[in-house]
C-alpha cells in the first residue's frame, strides 16, 4: 500500500520548510496543504491539539508535529540519504547542534532584528553565530559534504534572516565576521532539496518589511 | 583523567542530572558520579561543555554529551541490549520525543516563574503551571506510563521535577495532587521503580536546598528568622520576599 503523506503548513515557514527539505531529501511524494495562520482548520486543531501551530505531517492518518521532532521522524522511518549521523555520538551531537540553533541561536537574532540592531542584541546574537562559524570546521556543510539534521535547522539562518536583515537595514550575519557562514548560507540556499522549498526573495522581504514596520 | 568509562558531571538537586541518572540506572551502567560546583565551575566541565558550560555532561570514553534528553537517547541507543527507553514504533517515539519537548519547552521555565514572580503574576504563573501539568495528565490518561506500558523517554523527562513539588506547592501555596491526582498517581508509580526512586533526592531535602540556595543569593535575611520549619501544615507561612516561604515560630 502507498503511503499517505500530508503537510500541513504555511509557505514562507522556516519550520515547515525543514519538514519539506527532509521530505525531499527522502524522495518522499507528499500533499501540502496550506494553512491560513489566523483562521486554523479544524484539522490542525485536531492534529496539533496541544501547540495548534504547523507545521503538522500526517503519514497514514498518524500526525506528528514539532518541525525537529518531525525531521527525526522522516529519518526514522525512511531509509536513503541519511539525516542523521548514525554513530551513536555523532548523533547526539547532531542533535546538541540542533537544540543550540532552536533554544539559543533564532532567539537571539530575533532578539537583534526585534531591537532593529540594538548593538548590545545584535552583538549576543553575533556570539551565538560565532559558536556556528567554528562549527563548521571548513566543511561545506554542518553534515559535511551533504547536508545534516543541523543544517536543516538552521534552515532560517541560510534564507530568512538575510531577507530581515534587508528589510531592517541591519546586517547581523555578516561576511566580515562570519565567512564560513555566509558560504554555507549560499551553499545551503543552492541545494536542490532546499531551492523549491523557498519562497521568492521579495515576498520574504515584503513580509519583514510589514512586520517591522519598514514599509 | 582516570579510568572511568563513564562519568557522570553532575549537580545533586538538578532535575536535568536525575534523568541521567535514572537512565544509567535503567541500564545498569557503572560509571563515575562527579559532584560539580556550579559556583565555581571546574576545568573539566568548561572543557566538556564550552558552549553551555553546565551540567549534566555525559562523558564515555572521553567524549562529551551534553543536554540531558540528548543523553537519554544517546545511553539508549549505545547500550541497546537491555530495557529500552524508546519506543519500538517510530511513529509512537515521535510521540515520546514531541512530550519530552514539551516538558523541556513548558515545565522548568513556568515553575521558575512561580519562584522569582509576585502578586498576579505569580498567582498566573501558578495557573499556567497547573495547566500545564493538566495537558501532561491528560497525555497519560488511563495508561501506566505516558507512551502506554512500559516506562520510557518521556515519562524520564518529567518524572525528575516530581522530587520538587513539594517546593513549588509551598512557595505557591496550592497542592498538585489535589490538581492533578492521576499525576501524582503516575509519579508515585514511576517511584516504585528502583531507578527513580534511588535518583530522585528526598522532597524536603530539595526544599531546604532550595531555602540555602535563596538565602545565599540574599532573596531573605534570615537573621531575622528565629526559626524556620520545612515541614508542617500550610497555616501560618509569610512570604518574607517574592521568591521565598519560610514558616515562621516565634
Amino acid at each position: 500500500m502507498a503511503d499517505e503523506v500530508k503537510l500541513y503548513g504555511f509557505r514562507g515557514s522556516p519550520y515547515g520548510c525543514r519538514v519539506e527539505i527532509a521530505l525531499n531529501l527522502k524522495g518522499i511524494e507528499y500533499e501540502f496543504i496550506q494553512e491560513d495562520l489566523s483562521d486554523k482548520s479544524a484539522d490542525l486543531i485536531k492534529y496539533n491539539p496541544v501547540h495548534k501551530k504547523i507545521p503538522v505531517l500526517m503519514h497514514n492518518g498518524k500526525p506528528i508535529s514539532e518541525s525537529l521532532v518531525v525531521v527525526e521522524y522522516i529519518d526514522d522511518v525512511w531509509k536513503g540519504v541519511p539525516i542523521l549521523p548514525r554513530d551513536a555520538h555523532e548523533k547526539a551531537r547532531a542533535r546538541f547542534w540542533a537544540k543550540f540553533i532552536d533554544d539559543k541561536c533564532i532567539p537571539a537574532v530575533f532578539k537583534a532584528l526585534g531591537s532593529h540592531g540594538q548593538e548590545q542584541a545584535v552583538a549576543e546574537a553575533q556570539e551565538q553565530l560565532q559558536f556556528l562559524e567554528n562549527e563548521l570546521k571548513g566543511n561545506k556543510f554542518f553534515g559535511g559534504d551533504n547536508i545534516n539534521l543541523v543544517d536543516i535547522s538552521a534552515t532560517y539562518l541560510a534564507y530568512w534572516l538575510g531577507g530581515a536583515e534587508e528589510a531592517i537595514g541591519i546586517k547581523v550575519l555578516t561576511k566580515d565576521k562570519f565567512p564560513k557562514l555566509t558560504e554555507w548560507c549560499e551553499n545551503f540556499v543552492n541545494c536542490q532539496t532546499v531551492k523549491d522549498t523557498l519562497i521568492p526573495r521579495e515576498i520574504l522581504v515584503a513580509f519583514y518589511k510589514k512586520r517591522f514596520g519598514k514599509a | 583523567m582516570g579510568g572511568s568509562e563513564v562519568v557522570l558531571l553532575d549537580f545533586w538537586p538538578s532535575m536535568f542530572g536525575m534523568r541521567v541518572r535514572i537512565a544509567l540506572a535503567e541500564k545498569g551502567i557503572e560509571y563515575e558520579y562527579k559532584e560539580q560546583d556550579l559556583g565555581n565551575k571546574s576545568p573539566l566541565l568548561l572543557e566538556m561543555n564550552p558552549i553551555h558550560k553546565k551540567i549534566p555532561v555525559l562523558i564515555h570514553k572521553g567524549k562529551p554529551i551534553s543536554e540531558s534528553c540528548i543523553i537519554v537517547q544517546y545511553i539508549d541507543e549505545t547500550w541497546n541490549d537491555k530495557s529500552p527507553l524508546m519506543p519500538s514504533d517510530p511513529s509512537v517515539r515521535a510521540q515520546a520525543r514531541f512530550w519530552a519537548d514539551y516538558v523541556d519547552k513548558k515545565v522548568y521555565e513556568t515553575s521558575k516563574k512561580i519562584w522569582t514572580l509576585k502578586g498576579e503574576e505569580h498567582e498566573n504563573a501558578k495557573k499556567e503551571f497547573i495547566e500545564i501539568l493538566k495537558v501532561l495528565e491528560g497525555q497519560i490518561g488511563e495508561k501506566p506510563y505516558f507512551m502506554g506500558e512500559s516506562f520510557g523517554y518521556a515519562d524520564i523527562a518529567l518524572v525528575t521535577f516530581y522530587c520538587w513539588f513539594y517546593t513549588f506547592e509551598t512557595l505557591g501555596n496550592f497542592s498538585i495532587e489535589k490538581e492533578c491526582p492521576k499525576l501524582i498517581a503516575w509519579a508515585k508509580r514511576c517511584m516504585q521503580r528502583e531507578s527513580v526512586s534511588k535518583t530522585l533526592p528526598d522532597s524536603k531535602k530539595i526544599y531546604d536546598f532550595f531555602i540555602e540556595m535563596k538565602t545565599k543569593l540574599g532573596h531573605v535575611d534570615m537573621r531575622h528568622v528565629l526559626k524556620v520549619e520545612s515541614f508542617g501544615s500550610f497555616e501560618g507561612d509569610v512570604f518574607l520576599e517574592p521568591c521565598q516561604l519560610v514558616r515562621i515560630r516565634y
